[in-house]
């Protein structure tokens, strides 16, 4: 069973038949005024065009090979989305370098280990704290030469030699450039489309994070293939805001940047994202699912407070759209005359002015990844007729494998696959892929390599799914996660914690049950979300601890745990997972404890190690089991949290039972 | 690290007493402080640390004793003389305009540096409007600095109380103080405010060479950021010196343990 997208794959080989600083030339050529980047400083939003931008990078370019930077070198750019992280990416690209951009959260420890991977002698960064973990990681690895900084803010007092401002780069690079005018053009040249452009950790679900190479064929391809599915042009507005280290972020405001030639912009602080978002008015918008929750959050947190008019307004239009909404973003014709002048009033008085607070008026193409969203979210957005569509993709298949086309987008799939891409499902259950935008390699790793590329050059994701009859993608679960439950019957994790991660009240879940007769849960509380729901009850907590403790928000989570399993045992394949006891965790699984990967995903191996003792109280029938465990503050110094936890029973339903009501 | 460069005396209190009626506030106190450091007061209540402050300001006048401000001679000091001589100060119960924007709030701060009439910055003629965009540039800045870009726009009543610090520094930093009294910066903050606080501190004074003179309750603070410490018990010097000579002064020890008789 194979399902490939439209074109050949020669045509789509060819789009990508440049290299990024050439992409670069082509635009400083053709729209040489045009903002390429913009970024908010003080308090003004400032525009760099293509040509200053063109300028900027031969500079760093000729500085850094004036700094003995050679090429297939990696140089390492930690910090926010800054223009100037940009165009040193670019720059040493031009170089014939290769960027490794890295999660600016990221403790030096963490780091050490790609510096030593990838023999990377020099760093361009963003300020002081960045410099600081430089400093640490020189100590391990000494082999690191040069630690360039944007923000000079706080280093003045630092002296160690291999610091340098940006600014000095700058210069040397202007030095160089006057004497040797077409220096980076001959080196821009001389790349290669095949050339490695980039390369980006994994987050490493397990074991050591590998460094997955990407060509600059390999990315611009993939990047030029889905600006054409949905016809972007250069008068794009794209808000740059998540990490750079992570592919997504990096296809949509780098690779697709330089492929349409639109302006990129960069917010002020993390802070500021929501207001600046409102003011730029991004018309081709990204965000993984949980920054949509969060600002579907706010808004329901809003309505909640707001004169009971607006609430009952809020609630009637709210009704009609999640009934017409996405039928008429869809160009549903059955949609009739009255339904269709109520949304248009609804539009004025409630879709409009919210999707003006959420800064979503301009967009025309949202995309969701990541994981799984709730049907819920999902609705609401496209609702309001904002355009939301999920894509699947990794950072090995440089992000666009399916996307969902206009007017064929549903919940609970992620759509066919792109031109140019193949998909096809293994004997157990596994994706295959194959397309012009898979990794060329695991950097050193010709094993992991091997491992995941077939002979015939078939990727395995690792994740397990299947084509429906439209040839849509649905995702179950990572294959390696799904098990077998002691009976026999199908167990998959993800999919069961993703039901309940759908509940605003519970932010993280951890499903067990593989090998098991039963499956049982972890549950961690939304703070936001239930302490809300407490204070509107008058109940009084302490903190997080305290509120995860309260039998009220355990009665309430025992609520969203039996909707789950009334919805579980609706479907024969997984009537067998109802979750039948839970526990809610008295601390937030965090990726500064290694429970979660730093793109927030469950780390359930871990876990299960970390929380024995819980999981064999769920087993054994206790009702209440005694646990101290290890945090790790933001500031890196560790302490303990302990507490007794509770253990809870769930309703299950037979399955019988549940089809009849579902009848 | 390099070392930083403390440079010669710019303050020098000289003998200091002040009484309100028969209450004596601050009795013979006498210390200096020099260029570049940060130099703290501290003491338990009551001691006179905030009347300290009020007199290098000018806010109370002293019975007795001299200041001497970069060469000048002063019995006391005029409060609007002052800030012309570039002293900055922040408030211990901070003096906000609650109903303002952050931003107009730190603005105010560049009041004693606009040049232009009030007709001219109402009709935002020529060289006001001018005026007023260096104004609001060195304010942008300020925002940048302290890290308070996301609140410019949020009236500063609406805000918690350690942000509201930090636009106070912000204000007092508007008018580029070549010293800056800190009236209790840290006060009410927890510890991860003070944290921040702190390191704003040292900041401003490695930034821009500002020379502070600060009043703390927080011992664990002081002796953290401080370059000299004096302290205040009862409106008497016990103890001046390095945090580590304070430190183990028994004097200081005493007034802040209590000493068993």
């Amino acid at each position: 069973m194979a399902q490939s997208g439209a074109g050949l794959d020669a045509d789509v080989r060819e789009l990508g038949n440049t290299t990024f600083p050439r992409l670069l030339l082509k635009h400083a050529a053709e729209r040489s005024q045009a903002p390429a980047l913009r970024e908010k400083d003080l308090g003004i939003w400032q525009s760099i065009s293509w040509q200053e931008l063109h300028v900027e990078v031969e500079q760093i370019a000729a500085g850094l090979a004036g700094q003995g930077f050679k090429r297939g070198q990696h140089v390492a750019l930690v910090g926010e989305n800054r223009p100037r992280l940009y165009a040193a990416m670019i720059a040493a690209q031009a170089l014939g370098g290769i960027p490794v951009p890295m999660y600016q959260d990221a403790v030096a420890q963490e780091m050490v280990y790609v510096f030593e991977n990838a023999e990377i002698a020099y760093a361009i960064v963003e300020d002081q704290e960045q410099v600081d973990k430089m400093l640490e990681i020189r100590e391990k690895y000494p082999a690191l030469l040069r630690i360039v900084y944007d923000d000079p803010r706080g280093l003045r007092s630092y002296s160690q030699p291999e610091l340098m401002s940006y600014e000095e780069l700058l210069k040397e690079g202007r030095g160089l450039l006057d004497s040797h005018p077409g220096f980076v053009k001959a080196e821009i040249d001389q790349g290669s489309p095949d050339d490695p452009a980039a390369m980006f950790y994994t987050s490493g679900t397990t074991g050591r994070p590998k460094g997955v190479v990407h060509t600059h064929r390999n990315l611009i391809s993939m990047s030029a293939v889905a600006s054409r599915m949905e016809g972007l042009t250069p008068s794009e507005e794209v808000l740059a805001y998540l990490p750079m280290a992570w592919i997504g972020q990096n296809i949509f405001s780098y690779a697709q940047w330089l492929v349409t030639g639109f302006t990129v912009n960069c917010p002020e602080s993390q802070a500021t994202v929501a207001a600046d978002m409102r003011e730029i008015g991004p018309t081709y918008y990204f965000a993984p699912p949980r920054v949509l929750e969060a600002l579907l959050t706010q808004v329901t947190i809003r309505m909640e407070d707001a004169a009971a008019i607006k609430r009952r307004m809020y609630a009637y239009f709210m009704d009609v759209a999640r009934h017409v909404g996405g039928r008429i973003l869809d160009g549903d014709a059955s949609v009739g005359l009255s339904d269709r002048i109520k949304y248009a009033v609804g539009k004025i008085l409630v879709y409009g002015p919210l999707r003006n607070v959420l800064g979503m008026n301009k967009v025309h193409v949202a995309y969701t990844a990541g994981e799984a969203i709730g049907p819920d979210l999902f609705v609401f957005y496209r609702s309001l007729g904002i355009n939301l569509k999920q894509l699947y993709g990794s950072t090995e298949t440089a992000v666009f494998v399916c996307v969902q086309p206009n007017g064929q987008v549903r919940a609970d799939t992620v759509g066919p696959p792109v031109d140019g891409v193949e998909v096809k499902v293994a004997d157990n259950g596994e994706l295959l892929i194959r397309s012009p935008g898979l990794l060329r390699e695991y950097y050193k790793n010709p094993e992991a390599t091997a491992e995941v590329k077939d002979a015939d050059g078939w990727y395995h994701t690792g994740d397990a799914g299947y084509l429906d009859q439209n040839g849509h993608l649905k995702i179950i679960d990572r294959a390696k996660d799904v098990g077998k439950l002691a009976g026999g019957q199908l167990f998959a994790p993800k999919y069961i914690e993703n039901k309940l991660k759908f509940f605003p009240f519970i932010k993280e879940a951890v499903a067990f049950g593989d090998g098991r007769e039963q499956v049982m849960a972890f549950v961690n509380i939304d703070l936001e979300a239930c302490g809300n729901w407490a204070e509107r009850r008058n109940i009084a907590y302490a903190g997080y601890v305290d509120l995860a403790s309260r039998a009220e928000i355990c009665d309430l989570i025992r609520e969203c745990v039996e909707k789950v399993n009334a919805d579980l045992a609706a479907d024969p394949m997984m009537s067998a997972s109802q979750i039948h006891r839970f526990l809610v965790l008295h601390k937030e699984l965090d990726a500064d404890d290694e429970e979660l990967t730093r793109t927030r995903k469950v780390r359930r191996g871990f876990i299960a190690t970390r929380y024995m003792s819980l999981i064999e109280a769920l087993y054994s029938g206790r009702t209440e089991q005694f646990i101290e465990t290890q945090m790790r503050f933001e500031d890196g110094r560790t302490g303990t949290v302990s507490a007794t936890i509770r253990i809870h029973d769930a309703k299950t339903f037979s399955p019988a039972a549940a089809q009849k009501t579902a009848a | 690290m390099s070392e930083k460069k403390i440079g010669d005396v710019i303050l020098d209190l000289k003998g200091i007493s002040l009484s309100f009626g028969g209450v004596k506030a601050l009795t013979d106190i006498s210390f200096d402080v020099r260029e570049h450091e940060i130099r703290a007061i501290i003491g338990p209540n009551g001691a006179g640390k905030s009347s300290m402050l009020n007199v290098i300001n000018g806010v109370y006048t002293p019975q007795h004793g001299e200041i001497v401000f970069r060469g000048q001679h002063f019995h006391k000091m005029n409060p609007r003389k002052v800030a012309e001589m570039g002293v900055g100060r922040t408030f211990q119960n901070l003096a906000l305009f609650k109903g303002m924007s952050v931003l107009d709030n730190i603005m105010t701060g560049r009041s004693l540096r606009m040049h232009s009439g009030v007709f001219a910055q109402m009709i935002r003629f020529g060289p006001a409007e001018r005026e007023e965009i260096a104004h609001r540039e060195r304010v942008e800045k300020i925002i940048d600095f302290l890290e308070i870009q996301s609140y410019r726009k949020t009236p500063v009543g609406m805000l918690p109380y350690g942000l509201q610090k930090r636009v106070d520094l912000g204000r007092a930093l508007a008018m580029e103080p070549s010293l800056l009294l800190l009236d209790e910066p840290m006060a009410g903050m927890n510890v991860e405010e003070k944290q921040d606080m702190s390191r704003f501190v040292l900041d401003v004074n490695d930034e821009f060479g500002t020379t502070i003179v600060l009043i703390e309750h927080d011992m664990g603070v002081v002796m953290d950021i401080s370059d000299r410490v004096v302290v205040l018990d009862y409106g008497k010097k016990i103890g001046d010196g390095s945090p580590d000579e304070v430190r183990n002064n028994e004097d200081v020890i005493a007034a802040y343990l209590g000493v068993a008789h």
